[in-house]
């Protein structure tokens, strides 16, 4: 069977020159390039960006708040040297705050300039033609990421915070990197952008979105991982410190929480603990420092009890 | 390899999960452009092309282990004729049968240690040193060693796995492992975080080891009896699916983590549902100020954002043994979106009824008050045996005030009333009083009726009767009441 190239195959639906060199060689590249950006990444998560790179289409990120979602985007940015464009969801985002908009005083203004005394039905017809040219056109983020000439890296970010409907409207850009403007035409990518959707799973998406995606769950990391992330994000900090935050960390996950302790909770834990000068966690040291982790009082109290043997008068 | 792929498929599918025609291609595609002898990328590839939410992934994970389990990455290779380094596994020693047959390879029949040249106590120092020093691969070698000596694996029995699992767990001291483990770990004294992080340490540690036997016992049993065959054995329902009267101990945990997302998911879509219903009645000022931008003349309407009242709901929960695990997610699901009821009411009844809706306002996690029902609600008047008639008569007579035309009635349980008498009069009375009156039968359907199920009889005075066996048909059924 002869393999198709996806790249090549949207290139051509695109109508571009050539088709644009894939920006990772392999999963390890991946690993490595995001390495040197501070981004610790697993094999789940480059295997992914390397897939959506290589069949040119969107990740769908979902997981916990504070487990490095929108990093991995700005992360993929920076290694690939692209340009980030964030669309940042929220409800009742509509499409003239995430597609275009008509710049609409700037075409009154042409009206009123261009108008001369003796003007017919020419005129008029030249007029509307001239009102919805680009030139008129204020471009949002969407669009703004298709028409970019430059390398770019899309980010959605939380989608699951706008309407059902709202999703609808990204369903083009999503499969087919194209924008249809009615006045306009069909607006098409000069390049293969990279896209990243991310979500906190607080509804459900719909198929049709799910289905164009290629889908990535960022859990919270394995014990070896997070001490890895402590021990490049945190200057300053010794191994088996990072190694024990790691696993202080871990058993508050498997504690039944409001809310479990993310990644980002456990980075400035880990400043805290550094900037206390201090080596290894005691029992005070912990208990006085769990509010930085955990942010319900019942979540602390818990802790404290399950954690350090004690009751209340700790926490 | 597309063969593979398409039965790899239909076994997702039949387990529940919703795989569409495109996923399905997409899948076959990335396939074409991965490395397919490197595993993990493979499983990587796979997940992402496939699996569409997060919940789906342990039955994605299981099935994966079975179809493409270790020993057989070389046989999908050479059915892709792509594999020119067939044998990359050293203990690789089948003949490369297609996945899905029977394996014509070695024998199965290992029981008794007969090749093995480790004593029982070498193997456990192994396991020991394995486990103590986090080394995966020694680990593994050991788990091989365990399985092979004390799983006595048959070939040809159909069984999941589970039985073997047991058996050989049941050989090993894991719980004299663990406390090997915990006073391995814990260096100082008498620091209570250092001596619980070991703790937990060595609970991964052994949780990995149980993870690495299991992974074993099922290779051999793909070996044995085909991935197809396999996979029907050990697959699991999605915790939605899972029925919540029959489930053991592992599925009731499983269900209680699936329900928080799911409440929540819940309350959100009702709150906007509620949002976007229809609009409220001109709001007369808020037009009149917009009409000054159009000299007066009132082109847009304004209408005043909707509020629609909130239904009061009462629950009524038989909590009796056979049906008590049903009521108490009910009472949990309901509780935790009664932000979107104006009032909730909570009973609970064997053979004597007793509010509960106290338990849950003085805390602002329903679970907790759940747990307390068992303990704290004064539920039993004679002998501890459900009696529908007297629960619901002694409802009527004490609350029957509180139900009016706003309320909600949902009475949950399975009707089976020890040959009680039914009192059926009584839920006529308050279907009559109330907006509406729900039953929630946990029982399938085809075992209404039978025994002493007396269903049939308050079934007329209901304005639906309707079986709810899994979190989703609860689900379903809250999302259309509020």
């Amino acid at each position: 069977m002869s393999a198709i190239d996806p790249r090549k195959e949207l290139a051509d639906r695109l109508g571009l020159s050539e088709v644009p060199p894939a920006r990772f060689r392999s999963t390890s590249d991946v690993i490595d390039r995001l390495r040197e950006n501070d981004y610790l990444s697993d094999e789940a998560i480059a295997s992914v960006t390397f897939l959506a790179d290589r069949l040119a289409k969107p990740v769908l990120v979902e997981g916990p708040a504070g487990t490095g979602k929108t990093a991995l985007a700005k992360a993929v940015a920076d290694a690939t040297g692209a340009r980030l464009i964030r669309l940042q969801c929220y409800e009742g985002l509509d499409e003239s705050k995430a597609l275009y908009e008509w710049n609409y005083r700037k075409q009154l203004l042409r009206i009123q300039a261009g108008r001369p005394d003796d003007s017919t039905a020419e005129d008029w017809h030249a007029l509307e033609e001239d009102i919805f040219a680009e030139e008129f056109l204020l471009t949002r983020p969407l669009l703004e990421a298709i028409r970019a000439t430059d390398p770019v890296v899309l980010l959605i970010d939380e989608i699951d915070r706008v309407e059902l409907e709202t999703e609808a409207l990204l369903l083009e850009i999503l499969s087919e990197y194209q924008v249809s403007i009615p006045e306009l035409g069909t607006v098409r990518a000069t390049q293969i952008p990279m896209v990243f959707l991310t979500s906190n799973n607080t509804r459900e998406l719909s198929e049709a979105l799910k289905r164009r995606c290629l889908y990535l769950y960022v859990g919270y990391p394995d014990v070896e991982r997070e001490r890895d992330i402590i021990v490049s994000r945190v200057p300053g900090i010794s191994t088996t410190l990072a190694e024990q935050i790691a696993r202080v960390v871990r058993s508050l996950r498997a504690l039944d929480l409001k809310k479990a302790p993310s990644v980002s909770e456990t980075l400035d834990w880990a400043r805290t603990l550094v900037v206390l000068g201090r080596e290894e966690i005691g029992d005070e040291d912990a208990a006085a420092t769990l509010h930085i982790l955990l942010k319900y009082q019942a979540d602390i109290e818990k802790a404290t009890k399950e954690l350090l043997g004690k009751g209340k008068s700790l926490a | 390899m597309l063969n593979v792929l398409g039965d790899f498929i239909a076994e997702l599918r039949a387990a529940g999960l919703p795989i569409s025609m495109s996923e399905h291609v997409d899948a076959g595609r990335a396939m074409t452009i991965i490395d397919m002898s490197d595993r993990a990328m493979m499983k990587a590839t796979l997940a992402a092309t496939l699996v569409k939410d997060g919940d789906h992934l342990p039955v994605f994970n299981t099935a994966f282990d079975v179809f493409f389990a270790t020993r057989h990455v070389g046989d999908v290779d050479e059915l892709f004729e792509q594999g020119e380094d067939g044998g990359n596994d050293a203990d690789r020693d089948g003949k490369g049968a297609p996945t899905g047959m029977k394996s014509s390879g070695r024998p199965m029949g290992m029981g008794g240690g007969a090749n093995s040249s480790l004593s029982a106590e070498e193997l456990a120092e192994m396991l020991f040193r394995a486990l103590r020093d986090n080394n995966d691969a020694a680990m593994r070698a050991a788990a091989q060693e365990a399985v092979t000596r004390y799983a006595g694996m048959e070939p040809g029995r159909p069984v999941g796995g589970t039985y073997y699992l047991y058996r050989t767990l049941r050989n090993l001291d894991l719980d004299g492992l663990y406390d090997k483990l915990v006073a391995e770990g814990a260096t100082t004294g008498d620091d209570q975080l250092a001596q619980r992080l070991a703790r937990d340490e060595a609970t991964a540690r052994i949780e990995a080891l149980k993870a690495a036997i299991e992974q074993e016992i099922r290779e051999r049993l793909v070996e044995d009896r085909g991935a197809e065959a396999l996979a029907k054995s050990v697959r699991k329902p999605l915790p939605e699916d899972l029925d919540v009267m029959h489930a053991n101990r592992d599925e009731m945990a499983q269900l209680e983590r699936a329900l928080r997302p799911l409440s929540r998911k819940l309350a959100v879509r009702l709150a906007r549902k509620r949002r976007h219903k229809r609009r409220g009645p001109v709001d007369l000022r808020h037009t009149v100020r917009k009409s000054l931008s159009t000299g007066g003349v009132p082109i847009d309407l304004r209408f005043k954002p909707p509020r629609p009242a909130k239904p009061e709901i009462i629950v009524i929960a038989d909590i009796s043994g056979s049906v008590a695990s049903f009521a108490r997610f009910t009472l949990l699901l309901v509780h935790a979106i009664s932000s979107q009821f104006s009032k909730v009411r909570s009973f609970v009844f064997v053979d004597g009824l007793d509010e509960v809706t106290r338990l849950f306002e003085h805390t602002d996690d329903p679970a907790e008050a759940v747990a307390r029902i068992n303990a704290e609600a004064d539920v039993i008047a004679f002998d501890g045996h459900s009696d529908y008639g007297r629960a619901l008569l002694d409802f009527h007579t004490r609350f029957a005030g509180e139900v009016n035309k706003r309320t909600a009635v949902l009475i949950l349980g399975d009707a089976r009333n020890n040959y009680h008498q039914a009192h059926a009069e009584v839920v006529a009375d308050l279907r009559y009083r109330a907006k509406a009156v729900y039953w929630l039968n946990p029982e399938p359907q085809s075992y209404w009726n039978s025994g002493d199920s007396i269903i049939q009889q308050y079934a007329p005075y209901c304005d639906r009767v309707i079986e709810c066996r899994t979190l989703r048909q609860l689900e379903a059924f809250v999302g259309d009441l509020a």
